[in-house]
């Protein structure tokens, strides 16, 4: 038992239990903060496989800038634990009684494989930024580049759907 | 194979051809013209039959085959005719004396409407048609072809006038009385295919396929065709819808009642000669059905009135003696007896229509009385057609009844004893209802006595020609005993194996002077009884019985159609209405139910949807890696 | 470490991520779990990239195992804009119906 398997049984267990809190309390923003909790053992965990560049991408967009977006709209619209509602107890149990079976169907599936391989931790040049770069700009800068329009696409989008709508005219003669 | 038997096809199709061209121009062809059609075809299938039977007489028989109407696995029946001797004998008959009778139509029906005198026509045509199927076919199958073929146009027939309810009545009860014997020849049918293979007469009427047949087999078999035989021609207990069946024109009673449809059953046991030979039980079963039917139908005609329903009851009585000698092995003289009844009989039927048509639609012969006077040619006819059927020696009637009687006191003294009674009581009936009908006085109305003439040439012709047959039909049966060789036997052997008497000479001319003398006695009796004749209304308890048909319609009613339509009323509530009703109710409102149900699921809920979407992904997954 | 492990935890926190969208009522909750359910995707995928980058191909090409790990960048990005366009459409539903309760999302019923 090396450090590397501590770290990740840790970090596992930060990420689970974190997760578990979020789906589970009642107020909205306990629910994202506990969900930025996720993403930083998940940061964590791409820094033990040396994906630095993607760590710390993950935290500034996802933890940074998505995060605090769901913050303000839960803000704007007020929600708390006493607005909160409750779906019916059976089909919560249902909803956990499917998870579970699918849980449970997917690792019965991914255990048939006979694969021993191994991931390299602490180590490795395929997580550097100079490597990933290199990687972006010449096989993948279509994609890159067709990224901005989707963005683009997403922000009118955005825009749009937020508008308040026009009054109707009332006079039809003008 | 000759030409002629090249043209037999023709004998059914001009019929059929005269039912198609009648049936579809009823409303455009005027009345001569269809009974012309009507008339004409059936005499082409006469003269094509005169010409198949010189070649039979010189001994060329066949098959004539046309073509495979049943081919499955197991089963081949053909569409084929047996031109033997036998079948060629009915041909001559039927086609003989329908061509008279629909001679005799034309001037009968000629008060109908034109498209109804051409439906009675085509009807006619059809039967004639279904009978000659019956009679030509090769197999067992076409023979039930043109069995079923003439119940219906019996059907078709009695309920002719179908705006009168008891007719209708009459002609399904007849229809219905039919489809009961139908069934029993129909079992008899599929119990030959499956222990022989086959239905042609070549190949199941051989004494090699005979021995295939266990006893019971043969026994079954046969008593089973008796049954059909006993629906179609009017046996005990199947007999009931016959007189009823009067309701019909008196020429289609003449043609259908009393000369063909009612023989077919005749013809069937004739045909199939070898198998009943071997089959004792059914033979001593047939024996005492016909020889009851006989008596009983005898004693009804002593007491009844209405013209027809005394020849009606006559015809059930005469059918039960060619049954008598069916049962005792004397198939010869059944179809003597059944040549010569065709043509007394339907005589005497003709010449009861010509009364009615005089009488002015007058059947009850109570009101009758002296018609000799009015109506010599139908009087003198109808005189020699009683004595044709009371059996006085030098008519036909002698000479085929005799042989019936002489084969009887062979099998059993007690049977000849009551054939003999019965033969007496005919000889009574029939005279007196001549006497009550042509002698003494009128006792009509003075309306229907101005009316009273003679009837046209188109009725008194066929009547003529029908009483001479009536006299010199017998003379080719003529035994041994008298002198003669007997043709008709000799001609039908090669069908029906001759039987050899075990009588003596002088016993037969013994019985044949008891019985010439008995009836001679019989009649004069009737004419002492009946020779001025007033109506009495005295009624005892016997002539009641006789006059109410032994109350059997009675005993029907009570025993057979009263539970009938209590089963069926019973039926109607539990299975009709509960269960068969319900069940298809039950379905629709299942599906009411079940789509009501179903539609809950569409409830808009966006979280169920995706529950179902994650289910279904579920069973994706089991699907894809664990099921296949 | 071995692979499996990876796999097991990004189950785990996938199935969570399911279980959250179908035991919750709020909308911005759901989309919440959602965004879990990508990142546990994401994890794996860059698991994976660090398996590949131990076996014998990668020794050739030094580039080699970094595609997983590109695709993990551009899956960001698309939630990223995934996100804006999602919350506009909470906004606008709670403007209309005042609630962001998906139970009044029925207008599909029947």
């Amino acid at each position: 038992m090396n450090i590397s398997t501590i770290v990740f049984l840790l970090l596992s267990l930060m990420a689970v239990g974190s997760a578990l809190m979020m789906i589970i309390s009642k107020n909205p923003v306990h629910s994202v903060l506990w969900l930025i909790l996720v993403f930083f053992a998940i940061s964590g965990h791409y820094i033990l496989l040396n994906a630095q560049f993607l760590a710390v991408v993950n935290i500034i967009v996802y933890a940074g800038a998505i995060m605090v977006l769901f913050l303000f709209v839960v803000m704007l619209m007020n929600l708390n634990a006493d607005t909160e509602p409750i779906k019916n107890y059976r089909m919560q149990l249902v909803g956990i009684c499917t998870g579970g079976t699918l849980l449970l169907l997917l690792v019965l599936i991914t255990n048939r494989m006979d694969v021993e391989q191994l991931v390299e931790t602490n180590a490795g040049n395929a997580g550097l930024i100079k490597n990933l770069g290199m990687v972006l700009f010449k096989q993948y800068v279509l994609p890159f580049e067709i990224s901005s329009v989707l963005f683009l696409s997403a922000m009118i989008g955005a825009v749009v759907i937020g508008r308040k709508e026009e009054p109707i005219d009332q006079n039809p003669n003008s | 194979m000759s030409n002629t038997f090249n043209l037999v096809w023709l004998i059914p199709a001009l019929p059929l051809l005269g039912f198609l061209v009648n049936g579809l121009g009823r409303k455009s062809l005027g009345k001569s013209a269809s009974g012309f059609i009507g008339s004409a075809v059936v005499l082409g299938s006469f003269i094509f039959s005169i010409m198949t039977f010189m070649e039979v007489r010189q001994g060329h028989t066949g098959v004539v085959h046309f073509f495979d109407f049943l081919n499955v696995s197991g089963l081949k029946v053909a569409f084929s005719f047996q031109i033997d001797q036998l079948s060629s004998l009915f041909l001559l008959i039927i086609t003989g004396v329908g061509f008279l009778i629909h001679v005799y139509s034309t001037a009968y029906m000629h008060d109908e409407e034109g498209k109804d005198f051409a439906k009675y026509f085509a009807y006619l045509n059809l039967f004639v048609f279904s009978m000659l199927l019956l009679v030509m076919g090769g197999n067992y199958l076409i023979l039930f072809v043109g069995w079923e073929g003439v119940g219906l146009c019996s059907y078709l027939l009695i309920g002719y006038w179908y705006e009168n309810n008891n007719y209708t009545d009459a002609a399904k009860k007849a229809f219905v009385m039919n489809r009961i014997g139908d069934l029993g020849f129909l079992l008899a049918l599929f119990w030959l295919i499956g222990k022989t293979g086959s239905m042609e007469y070549g190949q199941v009427l051989q004494t090699a396929t005979l021995s295939k047949l266990t006893a019971f087999d043969i026994t079954g078999i046969t008593l089973l065709m008796f049954v059909g035989a006993t629906g179609k021609s009017a046996q005990i207990p199947l007999f009931t819808w016959l007189p009823d069946a009067m309701a019909g024109p008196t020429p289609v009673s003449a043609l259908i009642h009393a000369a063909t449809m009612v023989t077919a059953g005749i013809y069937l046991i004739a045909r199939s000669n070898i198998l009943f030979s071997s089959a004792i039980i059914t033979q001593q079963v047939i024996t005492i059905v016909g020889l009851a039917t006989a008596f009983l139908a005898a004693s009804i005609a002593l007491k009844q009135n209405d013209i027809k329903k005394v020849l009606a009851y006559s015809t059930v009585s005469q059918l039960g003696f060619m049954f008598l000698a069916l049962g005792t092995g004397n198939y010869v003289a059944a179809v003597f007896h059944v040549m010569t009844h065709a043509f007394f009989k339907a005589l005497m039927f003709l010449g009861s229509g010509s009364v009615i048509h005089a009488m002015s639609g007058e059947q009850d012969i109570r009101n009758m009385g002296g018609l000799h006077k009015h109506m010599k040619i139908t009087s003198i006819t109808f005189l020699i057609g009683c004595l044709a059927i009371s059996g006085i020696p030098g008519f036909s009637g002698f000479f085929s009844k005799d042989e019936i009687l002489a084969g009887a006191f062979g099998y059993n003294t007690i049977v000849y004893a009551v054939a003999l009674f019965t033969a007496l009581m005919t000889a009574f009936y029939m005279f007196r209802l001549y006497i009550v009908t042509f002698t003494g006085k009128f006792r009509g109305t003075h309306d229907q006595e101005h009316h009273l003439h003679e009837s046209p040439k188109a009725m008194t012709i066929p009547l003529i020609i029908l009483a001479i047959l009536s006299i010199i039909g017998g003379y080719i049966g003529i035994p041994e005993v008298l002198g003669g060789h007997h043709q008709l036997a000799a001609y039908l052997s090669p069908v029906i194996p001759q039987i050899h008497h075990h009588l003596s000479h002088e016993t037969e001319l013994i019985l044949m002077g008891l019985s010439t003398l008995l009836v001679v006695c019989s009649i004069t009796f009737a004419w002492i009884r009946f020779r001025n004749f007033k109506i009495n209304h005295n009624h005892n308890s016997l002539a009641s019985f006789l006059e109410n048909k032994w109350y059997i319609d009675e005993l029907y009613q009570f025993a057979v159609v009263k539970p009938i339509q209590k089963a069926s009323s019973l039926f109607q509530l539990f299975l009709e209405n509960r269960i068969i009703d319900g069940s298809v109710n039950g379905v629709g409102k299942l599906v009411n139910y079940g789509s009501r149900q179903l539609r809950l699921l569409q409830s808009g809920q966006v979280g169920a949807y995706v529950l179902l979407m994650v289910i279904g992904m579920l069973i994706l997954f089991v699907i894809q890696f664990f099921v296949s | 470490m071995d692979i499996k492990a990876y796999i097991a935890l990004s189950l785990v926190l996938f199935t969570i991520g399911i279980v959250g969208v179908l035991v919750r009522r709020n909308a911005i909750i759901i989309f919440l779990c959602v965004e879990l359910m990508l990142n546990a995707v994401n994890l794996l995928l860059v698991a994976f990239s660090k398996m590949h980058a131990l076996s014998p191909a990668a020794k050739a090409s030094a580039n080699f195992a970094g595609d997983a790990q590109i695709f993990v960048f551009f899956i960001m990005v698309v939630a990223a804009a995934e996100v804006s366009v999602g919350l506009a459409i909470i906004v606008m539903m709670f403007r209309n119906v005042h609630t962001v309760d998906i139970n009044f999302l029925n207008r599909l019923k029947n």
